[in-house]
């Protein structure tokens, strides 16, 4: 058992994890944040992708304790209290979720590339989500729907 | 069942926490160890990792580059000295995984996987083993046909000499889907060229076999010879008969064997 203290989403919150324990069974069911998904636990869908320190990572490899002092960024923590953020609202404009599973990992990863690259390429968008695996929706919405946000917050900082 | 997680502050005592407890495993990145977790891997009870500085220090200053076995394959994409290195370290995963992923740990990535070991290995790479008594050097070869043994090589670091022509280091992955995927095969080729011949070819391949390995039959039918339709012809031959390769999801050893020449010969041609 260890006491984990991080940074959710900017608010401090604090847990206590089993060893071995991941940090999204610690978001998930101890701090009640589910909306990191559990696909594989393998690190082969990205489902579970959250942001460490503004770095992407896969929750489900992860262990709790390693976040301990650390900033975690899901993606609840993308909309800016009632307003969405342009990546959620370009999802929904674009309709680039259907089933919706792969869409907190999608958004997250998309969170990381645009905060890195405001302007990125196809290819660079496609990159950025390929460790991200979506069996519905398929990934042409969402690749237009990530280079329409850059587009829109391009055109909000114009 | 709950684990035990041990952090040690130096290397030496991380190598003899793993030497005095059989049931304990080394973590890096995570990406193979927690992922054993999560798949009911009750072989070990304990897990060891260090604060250890020295495992994420990446010097690319001197003649050798030297690389901690924690460096991730994110810091390798963020070294411009590293540039030649990229398509190796862009191979492995996807973002998330890279910020993981060491390059310590893709040693030990059962097969398919281990493509940075594949580029290492046509680097010549030397590993240094950490142990309680202090450390030892090995090549990556030695280390690559040991590491399934009981206890496990605590790698500290690995080195290798910084390419005078990285021009002359070329990297290809075939995978099934794109971007990304697990590796049909991927080669590694270290091609220095005196006088428009081969001089000194070092080919690696890997998921040709359990372990990335080196295609010496390949390096000597290059020997000597341009890199030409012609020259490569022999060494595009040799390349079927090297490694051992497996049968799994993503291709029967059949295909893997056919195809080995094919790519090789792209890579060597520098055709796309």
């Amino acid at each position: 058992m260890r006491a984990v203290r991080l940074e959710l989403n900017g608010v401090e919150v604090a847990a206590v994890a089993e060893g071995g324990e991941t940090l999204l069974t610690l978001l998930r069911e101890r701090l009640g944040d589910t909306s990191p998904k559990a696909g594989c636990l393998q690190g082969t869908c990205g489902a579970c992708t959250v942001l460490l320190d503004g770095e992407p990572v896969l929750a489900c490899l992860t262990l709790a304790e390693l976040a301990d002092g650390r900033r975690v960024t899901t993606v609840r923590g993308l909309a800016d209290g009632p307003r969405l953020h342009p990546l959620q609202e370009a999802f929904m404009d674009g309709f680039a979720a259907q089933c919706g599973f792969c869409t907190p990992g999608m958004l997250v990863a998309a969170k990381a590339l645009l905060d890195r690259d405001p302007n990125p390429t196809r290819e660079q968008v496609i990159e950025a989500i390929s460790g991200n695996v979506c069996r519905c929706t398929g990934y042409t919405p969402i690749v237009d729907a990530i280079l329409e946000a850059a587009r829109r917050m391009a055109g909000r900082r114009g | 069942m709950p684990l035990e997680v041990r952090s040690t502050p130096t290397l030496a005592e991380a190598a003899s926490l793993l030497q005095a407890e059989r049931a304990a495993r080394f973590l890096a990145g995570g990406t193979l160890v927690v992922r054993a977790v999560n798949e009911g891997d009750v072989s070990f009870s304990t897990i060891v990792r260090t604060s250890d500085p020295a495992f994420t220090r990446l010097r690319t200053a001197g003649g050798r580059i030297e690389l901690g076995a924690g460096v991730t394959m994110a810091q390798i994409l963020a070294s411009r000295e590293l540039a030649f290195l990229h398509p190796a370290a862009r191979s492995v995963g996807g973002p998330a995984v890279r910020t993981m992923a060491t390059v310590g740990g893709n040693l030990f990535a059962p097969h398919p996987y281990g493509d940075f070991a594949t580029a290492l290995l046509a680097l010549d790479a030397r590993i240094r083993l950490a142990s309680g008594f202090g450390a030892r050097e090995v090549s990556l070869e030695e280390l690559l046909r040991g590491r399934e043994r009981t206890p496990r090589p605590l790698v500290a670091s690995l080195s290798f000499e910084r390419p005078a022509d990285p021009a002359a280091f070329r990297f290809r992955k075939m995978t099934r889907t794109r971007p990304k995927g697990p590796a049909v095969l991927t080669i590694a080729a270290w091609l220095p060229l005196s006088g428009g011949r081969v001089s000194g070819a070092r080919v690696a391949f890997g998921a040709m076999a359990a372990t990335p390995i080196r295609a010496r039959a390949v390096e000597r039918a290059l020997e000597g010879r341009p890199l030409s339709a012609e020259g490569v012809a022999v060494a595009v031959a040799a390349a079927a008969g090297e490694g051992d390769p497996p049968t799994d999801p993503i291709a029967s050893a059949w295909y893997r064997q056919r195809v080995v020449g094919v790519i090789l010969r792209r890579l060597l041609l520098g055709e796309p």
